[in-house]
């Protein structure tokens, strides 16, 4: 025990001596979060539309204000033809482009029915989707207001409505930030403390000092213990500041318990602490370290489910984003800081980070060896 | 010339000698170009979806069926009460639940008019519009199937067309955006560590003392990871073109021209973090840590830029991938020609010059 709380005091002492690490850590995340949750916006509130108008209509003037004025569309460009509207899209100044075909008021109105063309920039598929969904919808009224004015009343039996109602639970505002805040904070804790673990081991390996340690009797589950504290201790700073940013900045106060919240932090970071010891032992230098662990990290990031649905991916892909230790976490703050979840809803996450804590730093104590 | 050329050999024997570093270079970029190519896409599946049904008539099962025939939803078992469904909502079983109140049927046949509620998980605020959008569009089917007995005239019909991505191939947009993020965060950090290594382990000193110019010095440095880096970037697109069916429309000579240019752009960055750091730590982490999450996000893949309030974009307008994501997504999925893509390749030339030039002032030829 006295050799540990020696070994502690000597890491603490490397890491407060160089400043520019101290800085990195703290002042590097608590920066981004500010930041990037405002930059992750994914209202699909301004869809660029270029219109072609072939018809110069009451009909298709009329249809055109309505989409104006209907708060999603921005029309970027009245076109003179298709190809023109193309330039736009080419350009990335329009994702939409409307096409009202000649003589539309006058086949909609003798005819009976008349198409309409829509070209979607189908490269980004959300935008496409939902602008897509949006103008159907608005043309979809659109079509009920002629109905309304062609057809007299009581000449119809009134056609059947279904009402559909909705409501969103837990973010009613459906505001971006509440969804982003918690998950960028989750990535930035694993960007520090992956990273910082990772370089750890194999820094006094390539400088030569861990020959120094070796020769020595300390035991290696000290030596590790020696190295994952520090990181632990400034870790769950971190964390903590990264609250206090969410609450300050952003508003966002916890609904479940605090406590909670630190256990899962405190176990997750063990995991992840062991993940990066782990990358340590196996590398021979700082840059194979440091590459492994951003090849893993992105993979993490990526496919936590922050920026993409799991449930959306193949389901190989679910098993790998499930097997990471930062898709249980993100999900876990996210119930626990927006719909109050207790201990009990997330205790399957929380025995899953346990394990997974327990196989890496017992692979990393393992691994490493003390004759090299 | 002469000179250079030595020096350049003699740091290609340096990176050639490291086997390991090498396997890691090329075999890491392959393997994360399959993986997110085959699992990211924007689109919204697999919803699990509660359905709360007090009335448990025939107009409810074929909603029901109806849903269940769409593969956006998975349907979990019928949740009996509104607790039932709270408790799920909490524990994360489902992202949404669909309410028919009691007498849908009923309501639906003899008043004409009836009632559905849909509760969306809107923590995912994206996901729940969508999820909404789903629901109502599938609902909105099922009305006009029982309306049909009287066609409606004076209708407007819709034509969609999907340009460029006909078979709504979801990874299409993700491959030019994880290419431009690999190659920058790579290209960055394999730069910046080199200077500062040198200098940790006082190999530099000897460099300095020499009759060498500190360009010189410099480009010998850069050079052969211009060549690893345009390695990578072949690997990646023979992969993307033949594993991942991304079509390459336009010239693929322009493309690596275009990658060529974008690369030199990140080595300067890597040259300048080199220079104001003093450890390989510092500037790993400065690389890695400081432009991992900001590259991911002003990249414009994930998120649409134009939704970021005006200084974001503006920030966005810094970062080289930004560009080149433009280009790559012009020239390869779009098919047009360097007339469509010259802007971002000024900014990018600008971008080099600017960055080399900062890099060159910085470089002191003696060490503290």
């Amino acid at each position: 025990m006295r050799i540990l709380k020696f070994l502690l005091r000597k890491e603490f002492r490397q890491i407060f001596r160089d400043k520019s690490i101290l800085a990195m850590i703290f002042a590097m995340p608590s920066i981004q979060l500010i930041i990037l949750p405002l930059a992750a916006n994914f209202d699909v509130k301004n869809v660029n539309l270029a219109i072609v108008d072939n018809d110069h209509s009451t009909y298709s003037q009329r249809l055109i204000s309505k989409v104006g004025s209907s708060g999603y569309f921005r029309i970027i460009e009245a076109s003179h033809s298709f190809k023109e509207a193309l330039h736009t899209v080419e350009d990335n100044r329009a994702d939409l482009i409307m096409e009202i075909p000649a003589g539309f008021e006058r086949n909609l109105v003798r005819e009976g029915s008349q198409k309409l063309s829509l070209a979607v920039d189908a490269i980004n598929g959300t935008k496409a989707g939902l602008g897509g969904a949006y103008l159907s919808r608005i043309i979809g009224d659109f079509n009920g207001d002629v109905r309304l004015q062609w057809i007299q009343p009581g000449r119809f039996n009134e056609a059947t409505v279904i009402d559909v109602t909705s409501s969103n639970w837990f973010n009613p505002l459906g505001e971006y930030r509440f969804f982003m805040v918690p998950g960028i904070l989750v990535l930035l804790l694993t960007l520090v403390g992956g990273f910082l673990s990772a370089l750890n081991i194999v820094r006094e390996k390539e400088i030569g000092t861990i020959e120094q340690i070796n020769v020595t009797p300390i035991q290696k589950w000290q030596f590790i213990l020696g190295k994952l504290i520090p990181f632990w201790v400034l870790g769950m700073i971190v964390f903590t500041i990264g609250l206090l940013i969410a609450r300050l900045v952003y508003g966002i106060i916890p609904v479940g318990s605090l406590a909670t919240l630190y256990l899962f932090a405190g176990v997750y970071l063990v995991a992840l602490l062991g993940f990066g010891l782990l990358i340590s032992t196996y590398s021979d230098t700082q840059v194979q370290a440091m590459f492994v662990a951003f090849f893993f990290v992105m993979i993490f990031i990526l496919m936590s489910g922050l920026f993409t649905a799991i449930d959306s991916m193949p389901p190989w892909a679910r098993a790998i984003a499930y097997m990471t230790p930062v898709t249980h976490f993100i999900e876990v703050v996210r119930m626990i800081i927006l719909k109050g979840s207790g201990l009990a809803d997330v205790t399957r996450q929380l025995l899953y980070e346990v394990g997974f804590a327990i196989v890496l730093n017992g692979w990393a104590i393992w691994n490493y060896r003390k004759t090299n | 010339m002469k000179q250079l050329l030595v020096f350049i050999r003699k740091e290609f024997y340096h990176v050639f000698r490291d086997r390991r570093t090498l396997l890691i270079l090329f075999g890491l970029p392959t393997a994360q170009i399959m993986l997110f190519g085959y699992a990211l896409s924007s689109e919204v599946k697999n919803i699990n979806l509660a359905v709360v049904d007090f009335s448990k008539d025939i107009a409810t099962q074929q909603i029901i069926t109806k849903i269940q025939s769409s593969s956006y939803f998975n349907l979990q078992q019928s949740v009996l009460s509104y607790a039932d469904m709270e408790r799920a909502f909490r524990e994360g079983k489902i992202r949404a639940a669909i309410i028919f109140p009691t007498g849908f049927n009923d309501d639906l046949r003899h008043v004409n008019k009836a009632q559905i509620q849909i509760i969306a998980d809107a923590s995912d605020p994206n996901t729940a519009t969508t999820i909404t959008n789903y629901l109502t569009g599938i609902i909105g089917d099922y009305q006009q199937q029982i309306n049909a007995a009287a066609a409606l005239p004076y209708q407007i019909q819709t034509e969609t067309r999907m340009l460029y991505n006909p078979d709504m191939n979801g990874s299409l947009n993700f491959i030019p955006g994880v290419l431009a993020l690999i190659l920058m965060i790579v290209c960055t950090t394999l730069t910046s560590v080199s200077i500062v290594r040198e200098k940790e382990l006082g190999t530099m000193e000897v460099l300095l003392v020499s009759p060498f110019k500190p360009i010189l010095v410099l480009i010998a440095k850069a050079v052969p990871y211009l060549v690893l880096s345009l390695l990578d970037f072949a690997l990646i697109l023979v992969l993307a073109v033949f594993v991942l069916d991304v079509p390459v429309r336009g010239s693929v000579v322009l493309l690596f021209a275009e990658s060529t240019l974008f690369i030199i752009c990140c080595l300067s960055l890597g040259l300048l973090i080199s220079n104001i750091t003093a450890s390989q730590q510092v500037a790993m982490l400065a690389s890695m840590m400081g432009m991992m999450l900001p590259t991911i996000l002003f990249t414009g893949f994930m998120f649409p830029l134009e939704n970021m309030p005006l200084p974001l974009q503006l920030v966005s307008n810094i970062v080289p991938s930004r560009w080149y994501y433009l280009i790559v997504k012009a020239i390869m999925l779009k098919g047009l020609g360097f007339g469509a893509v010259w802007k971002e390749t000024v900014v990018l030339i600008g971008m080099a010059i600017g960055l080399l030039g900062i890099s060159l002032k910085n470089f002191n030829i003696r060490l503290a």
